[in-house]
C-alpha cells in the first residue's frame, strides 16, 4: 500500500471569495462605479422596489441593473420594460448566492464607462446570500411585512451585514401582526448602525427616502 | 441549503493545491466546521459525494469533518461562554453586547493523499 500522505492547507472557502471581492471593490472606486446588493426572500417585493426607485433617480445619475436568479428572464425583462434602462439577467446556474467572480462576469455585460450605479438584485435567500461578499459598496435588504418582525433574530447574519433594511408592503400592516417598533428593535440588535427605511412599493409611499439616501451614496463613493 | 455551491468551493481549494503538490489523487479532506456556520456536514457529505465523484482527483475520495465549538465572548463582563447553549445573551451577566469568538469556521483543514 502507497504510504499516506498529509498535506496540510488551513485555509477558509470564504478567503479566495473575500480576495476577489475586496479587488473588485477597488476597480470600482477607481472607475467611479457604485455597486449596490440588494437581498431580501422571494416575493418581498424587490423588483417592484427597485422600478419605483430607478424611475425617481434616473434622471439625475446613469443606472444599469443586474438580475441574478436561478431561472428565467421575467425580473430583467419587468425592469427593463418599467424604467427603459438597461438590465441583464445573470444565472447562478443552481446555486442560491451570488460571489464576487459571478458579479465580476455579470458586470463584463455592463459598459461601466457609462454608468454610475448598478444595483445587483442578489437570489431571494436570507441565508446564503450574507456569507459571500459580492464585492459590492454596500449592502440592502428588503423586510417585508407579511414576513413578519421576528426576522432579524431568525437570519441575523444577514440584518447585520446590511447598512439600509427596507421595510416594504407597509399598507398591509393592519392585517398582519408585525410590530414594526419591535422589529426595528431587533434590527438595531444586531446591527446598531443599520438605518431602517418604511415604505410601500405599490403606491411609492417612503421610496423617496430609500431614492435620496441611494443618489448620497453614489455621489460619496464618486468624490 | 447552500451546501452544495460550499463544495464546488472545497473541489476548486482542493483541485488547487492537489495541483500545487503534484498530487494525482486525493484520498481524503478534512474540513473544520464550526458548530455556528450554518453548514450542515451531513448535507455537505452528501453534496460531497455527488459532486467529488465528477472530477478525476477526487472519484472516491472521502470528506471528514472535524467539528469546532462555537464560543462568544461578552463584552460587558468580558466572560466566555458556549455560543450554541447560550445563544448571544451572556449567562454571566445578562448582556446582550456579546461577539462570537469561533464557532464560524468553514476551513480545509488537510488532504490526505
Amino acid at each position: 500500500m502507497d504510504d499516506v500522505k498529509i498535506i496540510e492547507i488551513k485555509k477558509s472557502i470564504f478567503e479566495d471569495n473575500d480576495k476577489d471581492a475586496d479587488a473588485l471593490r477597488g476597480e470600482l472606486k477607481r472607475k467611479g462605479v457604485y455597486l449596490l446588493n440588494l437581498m431580501s426572500s422571494p416575493g418581498s417585493g424587490k423588483t417592484t422596489t427597485l422600478i419605483q426607485t430607478i424611475n425617481r433617480i434616473k434622471d439625475k445619475i446613469r443606472v444599469a441593473v443586474m438580475e441574478a436568479d436561478i431561472d428565467s428572464d421575467v425580473d430583467a425583462v419587468k425592469i427593463k420594460e418599467a424604467t427603459g434602462i438597461p438590465s441583464i439577467q445573470l444565472h447562478t446556474g443552481g446555486m442560491c448566492h451570488l460571489d464576487a467572480e459571478m458579479t465580476r462576469q455579470g458586470l463584463d455585460n455592463v459598459d461601466l464607462a457609462d454608468v454610475d450605479l448598478v444595483i445587483l438584485e442578489n437570489v431571494g435567500n436570507l441565508v446564503c446570500p450574507a456569507e459571500f461578499d459580492t464585492g459590492s459598496c454596500r449592502n440592502a435588504m428588503i423586510l417585508s411585512v407579511p414576513e413578519g418582525h421576528d426576522k432579524p433574530l431568525k437570519y441575523p447574519l444577514m440584518f447585520s451585514i446590511c447598512d439600509v433594511v427596507v421595510i416594504n408592503k407597509m399598507d398591509v400592516l393592519p392585517y398582519f401582526d408585525f410590530d414594526l417598533e419591535k422589529c426595528k428593535e431587533y434590527i438595531h440588535m444586531r446591527n446598531p448602525k443599520a438605518q431602517v427605511i418604511s415604505i410601500c412599493a405599490k403606491t411609492g409611499e417612503g421610496v423617496d427616502a430609500f431614492a435620496n439616501w441611494l443618489l448620497n451614496e453614489v455621489n460619496n463613493w464618486k468624490n | 441549503m447552500h451546501e452544495l455551491g460550499i463544495v464546488f468551493y472545497i473541489i476548486r481549494d482542493v483541485k488547487k493545491a492537489a495541483q500545487e503538490n503534484g498530487v494525482e489523487h486525493v484520498n481524503t479532506v478534512v474540513m473544520n466546521i464550526g458548530e455556528v456556520s450554518t453548514v450542515v456536514p451531513e448535507y455537505l457529505t452528501d453534496c460531497w459525494r455527488w459532486a467529488a465523484d465528477k472530477e478525476d482527483v477526487l472519484r472516491g475520495c472521502e470528506l471528514r469533518c472535524n467539528i469546532l465549538p462555537a464560543v462568544t465572548v461578552c463584552n460587558a463582563c468580558g466572560k466566555e461562554y458556549p455560543t450554541v447553549e447560550y445563544g448571544r445573551t451572556c449567562p454571566h451577566c445578562g448582556s446582550e453586547d456579546t461577539v462570537l469568538l469561533r464557532g464560524n469556521e468553514v476551513e480545509i483543514k488537510e488532504i490526505e493523499v
